[in-house]
């Protein structure tokens, strides 16, 4: 096991990927310059400017075009700098992308990546701090990957280049360096398969995000209270890993969902809605969420903090779930 | 052969005639069997824009890439598109082109080169940019081409993708069939220029206007911009200037409620199909020749569109994901 940071181990992906199949390339503004974009680090200097592109602002243009270059069979790997740029593509997201292989009657494949970061905490206001994937969660045809810390979004990122369908790949820019252990070698983490991040009984804290940090260390107070709770983390939402979630759910018998993105039509709506109707009869009180407030995030700190969820926050509802006997 | 740009052999110029037959009589019988329900979904015919799609698609290689618009069925037939799963598609049977997924919108045929008519105006563009990266990137020549109309000209996906191509000089051809109305709304009302052409300065591309219903000048042009392309020079933008003599889509009469009758008989004195056979120096017999053949391949395309099966509703998941 070696240790590197989350975008360090984005960086590695890409490397690794690149030189692996030479049909896989990078656009996106200011990949280039490692400063703005670290992930990309190195990639022009050993693969050449033809497969690690600058574009112009043009996320419309420049996003249909990926999606033509995958229908050509190529394996673009978009970097859109911030998910709310990403808003400017979404008829080539959601009306080409995820419906292209359908509407062509299995014609094309559309071997596309789209990296999204995303995520405020950082005082950079409402068009620059949003987080958006509950928008996407709705369109079929689409994969939409979370992942959480360096050992999964290696693992994630591969998987997500090496599949033939588009894939929205959501990346917490709060997490960018934050260290862990990666594992040797080539491996894939497959999709529609939620993992473990803390064993419990007493609660299930669900994760997405940056809120998997905060539901561990919720946890941790928790424990100190004598509650033991389990902490999952889904890694993909589309497709959802209903039953391992449910799993634990039938387990401990309480739920609590913690997302950065805003409350209504959360991520958090459908993994509740999906858990209710799997799990109902184990559920002792009802699923519980704690996302963003439904307002834009305001660009003062502590309007801000105010705003998005933090540990705090989960262990207030989780409390008031454990207090049901 | 395709690159000769205005020299053509007998057997060539017969091949364009009979192609621009084929699109008047597919899209006359589409329109036809709409009507009598044996379609499913709209269609949106291109009957008088044959010259265009035909003068382009002469130009162009098997491996050459074409994306289209919801007003297809021309440049798909122009580019060698399979009649009989064309017409599957359009009776919504199993074994249309798209599964019956798509309909009349999205015909596609990627063994001929053709990557689609697609339905949200303009959206072809940026695809096509980005087929036509992947051409640069495989170094074959290949090139792609982007019809659109009038209307997709102010679409900020056109803008966008020709800065794209003009700055990478990407292999792409953008070719403006100009029917002068987008739905109800006539291009005065709508654009800026009074030549669509003119737009292509403002990417430092060249930019030509061309009489669309002249099926050799739309063919001297495209394969000049199709040597450019292939020569690594970039993009061309081709302004065509044509008519539909049918309406916008189904619903509408010949000229609608927003064309005038003296406007429409003034265009239909130029019919691509009769100026064609002047140009192309079609016999009498050869064009009752090209007639006969093109029925005899129409019914031919009905009777298996006919006799193919409806989809399972189990295949409402098919083709989802790879």
């Amino acid at each position: 096991m070696s240790e590197m940071t989350y975008v360090e181990a984005i960086n590695a992906a890409l490397h690794e990927e690149m030189a692996r199949d030479e049909k896989v390339f990078v656009m996106g503004e200011d990949v280039n310059n490692e400063r703005i974009s670290p992930a990309e680090a190195g990639l022009a200097e050993k693969f050449g400017a033809a497969r690690v592109r600058d574009t112009p602002i043009s996320e419309l243009g420049f996003t249909g075009a990926a999606v033509g270059a995958a229908m050509a069979g190529y394996r673009p790997i978009l970097d859109m700098r911030r998910i709310d740029f990403m808003m400017l593509a979404i008829d080539p997201i959601a009306n080409q992308a995820a419906k292209l292989r359908y509407m062509l009657g299995g014609q094309v494949k559309i071997s596309l990546v789209i990296r999204a970061p995303e995520g405020g905490g950082v005082q950079n206001g409402p068009t620059h701090s949003q987080c958006l994937e509950s928008m996407f969660l709705n369109v079929p045809g689409l994969r939409i990957a979370v992942p959480t810390d360096p050992s999964d979004v290696k693992g994630l990122l591969k998987t997500a280049i090496r599949d033939d369908n588009p894939v929205l790949f959501i990346e917490y820019r709060c997490l960018y360096d934050q260290k862990g252990p990666i594992p040797e070698g080539d491996y894939t983490i497959p999709f529609g398969q939620a993992s473990v991040k803390r064993e419990g009984s007493d609660i299930t804290l669900i994760g997405t995000g940056s809120q998997v940090a905060n539901c561990i260390e919720a946890a941790k107070i928790l424990a100190e209270e004598g509650y033991s709770a389990e902490v999952m983390d889904p890694r993909t939402i589309r497709p959802l890993d209903t039953g391992g979630l449910a799993t634990s759910v039938r387990k401990t018998g309480r739920c609590v969902i913690a997302e950065e993105g805003h409350l209504h039509g959360g991520v958090g709506a459908e993994i509740a809605a999906s858990l209710q109707a799997a799990a109902f009869e184990a559920l002792k009180c009802p699923i519980a969420r704690v996302a963003a407030l439904d307002v834009p995030v305001p660009v003062q700190t502590k309007l801000e903090a105010y705003v998005l969820p933090n540990t705090e926050k989960i262990v207030a509802v989780a409390r008031d779930a454990l207090r049901i006997v | 052969m395709p690159d000769s740009g205005g020299v053509f052999t007998k057997e060539k110029m017969n091949e364009m005639y009979r192609t621009m037959v084929r699109i008047r009589r597919f899209e006359e019988k589409a329109q036809e069997l709409f009507e009598a329900g044996r379609v499913v979904g709209g269609i949106h015919v291109s009957v008088g824009q044959e010259a265009c799609s035909v003068g382009l698609c002469s130009a162009l290689n098997l491996d050459d890439a074409i994306l289209t618009t919801h007003r297809g069925h021309g440049h798909s037939i122009a580019k060698g598109t399979r009649l009989p799963e064309m017409m599957a598609e359009l009776f919504g049977k199993a074994t249309g082109l798209c599964h019956a997924k798509g309909g009349s919108m999205h015909i596609a045929d990627v063994s001929k080169g053709h990557y689609g008519a697609h339905s949200i105006v303009g959206s072809n563009m940026p695809m096509a940019a980005g087929i036509g990266l992947a051409f640069q990137f495989e170094g074959k020549g290949q090139v792609a081409v982007a019809f659109f109309g009038d209307g997709a000209s102010n679409q900020g996906a056109f803008h966008e993708s020709m800065n794209l191509c003009a700055i990478w000089k990407l292999p792409v051809i953008y070719f403006c069939e100009n029917n002068h109305y987008a739905s109800s709304t006539e291009v005065g009302t709508s654009t800026s220029v009074e030549d669509i052409s003119i737009r292509a300065q403002a990417y430092g591309a060249p930019g030509i206007t061309v009489d669309g219903m002249d099926v050799l000048a739309v063919n001297e042009v495209s394969a000049k911009a199709v040597q450019r392309a292939r020569a690594g020079e970039g993009p061309t933008l081709i302004e065509a200037k044509t008519y539909r003599f049918y309406g916008h889509s189904r619903y509408e009469e010949k000229f609608g409620s927003y064309r005038s009758e003296t406007e429409w008989n003034d265009w239909r004195e130029r019919d691509p199909l009769i100026l064609a056979e002047k140009v192309l120096g079609i016999s009498a017999d050869e064009k009752k020749g090209h007639f006969q053949s093109v029925e005899a391949e129409l019914a031919e395309a009905i009777d298996f569109a006919d006799a193919s099966p409806s989809p399972k509703i189990e295949d409402a998941y098919e083709d989802l994901y790879a």
